[in-house]
C-alpha cells in the first residue's frame, strides 16, 4: 500500500478545509532558513520518512530563530533512519498545544464499509488505549451511499464525552476528513495527534495517509513511484520491474528484491511464483531446503508470454544466484504454455548456465513442459519441467540436487543485448514491442509454420511470405497477444527469420553497472 | 442443489467482447452454463460464440428474459460502473473477475448490492463451479479440464487463493472425493462473499456434508468462520489450511487498522481460534484429501 509523506497528506487536508500548521517542505538548510523567516515564529523541523516514533530518534527538532533552524536542518538532512536517508524536512510553526486527539478513517473488511474512529486521547500508543480503555474509542461505520453527515459525527463524539463549543467544531472537521479520505482513495487516513491549541484552534499536527494501490492511477498528483508498501526506498531493479507492470495491464507481475548483494555462502535463488497462495506455498518449499530468495516474484492472472519473459530477464539480472525456481498453485486455470514460451525466450537469450526447475501445473501443462524440453536442450543449464502431480516439496528437492550437482556455480549477469532487426525486414508493432520478419529468408521455408503457430490467427501468406492478415493498428492494439509462438517455431524449425523485440527500459544500463561490479570483485 | 449456481442459472457476461471475456465465454458455454447474453456498450448486435451481445444489461434482460447472474470481465477502472448497472437492472448475483479494482469502488458496489438484496463474488476471483452443473468465471480454464479436475460430490470448497481453489479440488477429485460447489472468494481485502458467508450457504445446502477452507493471513474472515461455528451457525465438519506461516507477521497498514483487527489477522490467531472451535487444521495442502476421507468414513450413514 502506497504511503504518502506527511507534507503530501497535509496538502490534501488543507485542500479539504482542515487546518494544518503554517509551513513548507524543504531539502536544503537555505530553504529551511527562508521558510522559517517567512513563518516568523519559533518552528518545528520534522524529517519526512516513513517511520513511526520520529521524536524518539531525534527526528523532530525545534528552533527559535531561522539561523538555528538552518543549522539543525543541516544535521537532519542526510541522516540515516532505518533504511531511509532523510531527503526532506517539513518546517512548521510551533504550536502551543492544549489537548491531543486521535481521528482516523480505515476500511472494515467485515462490514464492507469505511470505519471512523475517534478518541479524545491522542498521541502515541493509540492501540494500547483501544485495548485498555475501549470506552475512550468511538467507532462508527459509514454508509458510503449516504456519506458521513455532521449529526453522525456529533453522536460519535458525544459517546466519548466531547461537549461544549468543541463539539460542532470537531464534528465539522471529522466530516471533512471523511471527504478527504474518499476523494484521495485512502485505505487509511489518520490524524494523530489532532490538536487543540491554546488559542482554541484545531490543527492536524501530524497525519498518516495510505493510498489504495489499485487507485493510484487516479492520482498522478501524488507522484507515487511504486504503488506498494516498502519499508525502504525501492531498488533500481524494482523500479525497472514496476515500469513493466505499469505499462502492461495484462496479468500481474510483482517483483520484490530481497537482497541486492548475494555475497556470502548462502544459497540464493531466483524465485518466480504464480498466484498468491501458490507462490507462498512454493516459497515455503524452497526455504525448507535451505535456499534463500534473492527476490520474490509473482507472475499471475494470465500474463502474456512477453510479460513472463520480462520477469525472467529481470530475475536474471541478479548476480550470484545458484538456481531458478518457478512454481505456482500447480493446478492453474491459465494455459501454461505462455509462461513456458516466455521463459524459453529469456533462457535462450541468456544462455542460462544455472539449473532451473519449472513447475507449470495446470491447463496444457503437457504442452508447456514439452516446450521447455524441446527448445532448451542446447543451452548449458539443466532445465526440468513439472506439472500438477509433482508437489512443490518434490520440485524444491530436485532444485537442491541440481544445484549440488552443478557444484554451486553462481550466476554471472550478462550484458543486455537486443537482437537487431534487419534493415529491409517486414515489421509491425505489438502492445509492448515489435515483431520483424526477414522475408529474404522466407523463400527457403517449406512449412510456413509461423502462420499455424499463431494462436490469434493474425498472419497469412502473401506471395509466399508471412504478413499480417489484419491491420497493423489492430495488431498494435492487442490482436497480437505477444505469445512468442511464431518466433520460437521459426527459430527451431525453420529459417530463424523472426525477431521479437521486447524492450525493458533501464535494464541495459542496470546490467552494465552490475557487470562492472562483478568484474571488480574478481 | 449446490450453492450460488446450478445448471438452471441464467447467466450474462459483461465485457464479453474483450480478451478474457471471449475466452471464458467459451469455457462456460462448453461446460454447460446457460449463457443467455453478453453486454458490451457499443457492440450490441454482434455475437460471441453464438451468444447475442447487447448494449446494456437492461436490454439483455428485456430481449433474453430474466438474468440470475452476471459475470464481469471489464477492465478494473470500469468495474464499478458495470456492477452498479447489473445491480440496478435487478441481477441478484455478480461474479467480478478483474483484479486491481479500487477498494472505494468495491465499498460502493457492496452498499448498492446490500440495498438491492444482491450478492457478489470477488473482485479478483477466478470464479466458482458447481461440478457437473455450471461454471462462472475462468476457473478450470477449459471445459474439458474443468470436467476432469472437478467432480460432483459432497465437499464444499472455499478459498482465498485462485490457484489453490483448483489445486485443492483437484487433489480431492484424485482421492475420489467430489465437490458440491467450489468458490474462489477473491484475493482482495474487501470481497463480496467472504469465507463466513460462503460457509453459511454451505450450512443450508443439503448436498454439502463437509467444507474445506483455504485461508490466508490478513483480514478477519477465518476468525469470523470460527465465530460462526462457536455460535452454532456452521455445524458441518470443516478442514482448514492457513497460508502465510512463513510470511512476515505484523504487516499492518496503520495504527487504526490494528485497532479494527485487534488480535485478529495473524497466522497464530487464526489457527488458534479455528482449533478452539473444533475445526480440523492441516499443515500441508496434501493432507486435505486424507483428512476428508477420514471424516467421511466416520460420518453417520
Amino acid at each position: 500500500m502506497a504511503r504518502l509523506f506527511e507534507y503530501q497528506s497535509k496538502k490534501l487536508l488543507k485542500q479539504g478545509g482542515i487546518p494544518v500548521p503554517a509551513g513548507e517542505v524543504a531539502s536544503s538548510p537555505e530553504d529551511v532558513r527562508r521558510i522559517a523567516e517567512t513563518i516568523g515564529r519559533p518552528v518545528a523541523l520534522k524529517i519526512q520518512v516513513w517511520v513511526t516514533g520520529r521524536a524518539g530518534i531525534g527526528g523532530i527538532q525545534f528552533a527559535d530563530t531561522p539561523e538555528e533552524a538552518a543549522a539543525k536542518a543541516g544535521q537532519l538532512l542526510g541522516m540515516k533512519v532505518k533504511n531511509f536517508i532523510v531527503e526532506r524536512v517539513l518546517v512548521e510553526e510551533k504550536l502551543d498545544i492544549r489537548a491531543e486527539y486521535f481521528a482516523g478513517v480505515v476500511i472494515d473488511d467485515a462490514a464492507k464499509r469505511p470505519l471512523f474512529i475517534f478518541s479524545p486521547v491522542g498521541g502515541t500508543g493509540i492501540e494500547e488505549i483501544a485495548r485498555l480503555h475501549p470506552e475512550k474509542v468511538a467507532r462508527k461505520t459509514i454508509d458510503v451511499l449516504k456519506g458521513f453527515p455532521e449529526h453522525e459525527a456529533r453522536n460519535m463524539l458525544l459517546q466519548v464525552g466531547v461537549k461544549g463549543r468543541l463539539l460542532p467544531k470537531l464534528a465539522d472537521l471529522l466530516t471533512k476528513l471523511y471527504q478527504v479520505a474518499r476523494t484521495s482513495d485512502a485505505r487509511s487516513a489518520e490524524l494523530n495527534p489532532l490538536v487543540l491549541t491554546a488559542d482554541d484552534i484545531l490543527y492536524a499536527a501530524d497525519c498518516h495517509f495510505v493510498v489504495d494501490d489499485y487507485a493510484v492511477y487516479r492520482h498522478p498528483e501524488f507522484g507515487i513511484e511504486i504503488a506498494r508498501e516498502f519499508d525502504r526506498p525501492p531498488t533500481e531493479l524494482e523500479k525497472i520491474a514496476y515500469n513493466v507492470e505499469e505499462k502492461d495491464y495484462r496479468g500481474t507481475f510483482y517483483f520484490f528484491q530481497m537482497v541486492e548483494q548475494t555475497a556470502g555462502s548462502e544459497k540464493y535463488i531466483g524465485f518466480n511464483g504464480a498466484g498468491g497462495g501458490g507462490s507462498m506455498m512454493s516459497m515455503d518449499a524452497v526455504l525448507n531446503r535451505g535456499f534463500k530468495l534473492a527476490n520474490y516474484c509473482d507472475t499471475s492472472g494470465n500474463p502474456p508470454a512477453s510479460k513472463v519473459y520480462r520477469a525472467a530477464k529481470i530475475i536474471l539480472s541478479q548476480p550470484g544466484i545458484m538456481g531458478y525456481f518457478a512454481s505456482g498453485s500447480g493446478v492453474a486455470s491459465q494455459e501454461q504454455y505462455h509462461s513456458a514460451r516466455g521463459l524459453t525466450k529469456a533462457f535462450q537469450e541468456e544462455k542460462l548456465d544455472i539449473p532451473a526447475v519449472i513447475r507449470l501445473g495446470g491447463n496444457f501443462e503437457e504442452k508447456a513442459i514439452e516446450i521447455l524440453q524441446t527448445y532448451l536442450k542446447d543451452i548449458p543449464a539443466i532445465i526440468e519441467g513439472y506439472g500438477r502431480d509433482d508437489s512443490p516439496e518434490f520440485c524444491a528437492g530436485r532444485l537442491e540436487e541440481l544445484v549440488t550437482k552443478s557444484g554451486g556455480r553462481r550466476y554471472e549477469v550478462r550484458p543486455f543485448v537486443e537482437t537487431p532487426i534487419p534493415e529491409k525486414a517486414y515489421v509491425f508493432e505489438t502492445v509492448t514491442g515489435r515483431i520483424s520478419f526477414d522475408h529474404s529468408k522466407c523463400s527457403a521455408c517449406q512449412s510456413k509454420g509461423c502462420v499455424a503457430a499463431c494462436a490469434p490467427k493474425i498472419l497469412k501468406i502473401e506471395d509466399g511470405r508471412p504478413v499480417l492478415a489484419i491491420t497493423p493498428e489492430e495488431a498494435g492494439k492487442g490482436k497480437c497477444t505477444e505469445c512468442l509462438a511464431c518466433e520460437i517455431f521459426c527459430k527451431f524449425h525453420e529459417q530463424d527469420a523472426i525477431v521479437i523485440q521486447l524492450p525493458i527500459p533501464g535494464l541495459k544500463e542496470y546490467r552494465d553497472r552490475i557487470i562492472a561490479g562483478q568484474d571488480e570483485n574478481q | 442443489m449446490a450453492i450460488l449456481v446450478n445448471e438452471k442459472s441464467r447467466v450474462i457476461i459483461q465485457g464479453i467482447t474483450g480478451r478474457e471475456g471471449m475466452a471464458r465465454t467459451r469455457l462456460m458455454k462448453d461446460y454447460g452454463t446457460q449463457v443467455v447474453a453478453g453486454v458490451t456498450p457499443g457492440r450490441g448486435g454482434q455475437d460471441v460464440y453464438s451468444v447475442p451481445v447487447f448494449d446494456s444489461v437492461a436490454q439483455a434482460w428485456e430481449k433474453q428474459g430474466p438474468v440470475d447472474v452476471s459475470v464481469v470481465f471489464v477492465p478494473a477502472a470500469l468495474v464499478r460502473g458495470a456492477a452498479l448497472e447489473a445491480i440496478d437492472a435487478g441481477v441478484q448475483l455478480l461474479v467480478i473477475v478483474p483484479d486491481r479494482v479500487p477498494i472505494h469502488d468495491v465499498l460502493e458496489i457492496a452498499a448498492r448490492a446490500a440495498e438491492k438484496g444482491a450478492r457478489f463474488v470477488g473482485p479478483n476471483t477466478l470464479g466458482l463451479v458447481s461440478p457437473g452443473k455450471a461454471v462462472l468465471g475462468m476457473i478450470g480454464g477449459r471445459a474439458e479440464r474443468a470436467r476432469e479436475w472437478f467432480k460432483p460430490g459432497f465437499v464444499g470448497v472455499s478459498s482465498r487463493s485462485g490457484g489453490m481453489t483448483s489445486a485443492i479440488s483437484y487433489y480431492l477429485t484424485r482421492a475420489g472425493l467430489g465437490q458440491s460447489t467450489i468458490v474462489h472468494v477473491g484475493g482482495d481485502a474487501v470481497v463480496g462473499l467472504s469465507h463466513p458467508e460462503v460457509m453459511a450457504l454451505f450450512e443450508e445446502d443439503p448436498e454439502t456434508e463437509m467444507a474445506v477452507m483455504f485461508g490466508e493471513i490478513g483480514t478477519s474472515q477465518e476468525e469470523r468462520v470460527a465465530d460462526l461455528i462457536e455460535g452454532g451457525r456452521f455445524t458441518k465438519p470443516l478442514i482448514a489450511y492457513i497460508g502465510g506461516k512463513a510470511a512476515k507477521s505484523g504487516t499492518r497498514f496503520s495504527h487504526a487498522g490494528a485497532i479494527v483487527e485487534g488480535s485478529r489477522g495473524s497466522y497464530e490467531t487464526k489457527v488458534k481460534r479455528l482449533h478452539e472451535v473444533g475445526a480440523h487444521i492441516v499443515e500441508a495442502i496434501s493432507d486435505i484429501p486424507a483428512k476428508a476421507r477420514e471424516i467421511a468414513g466416520s460420518r453417520p450413514k
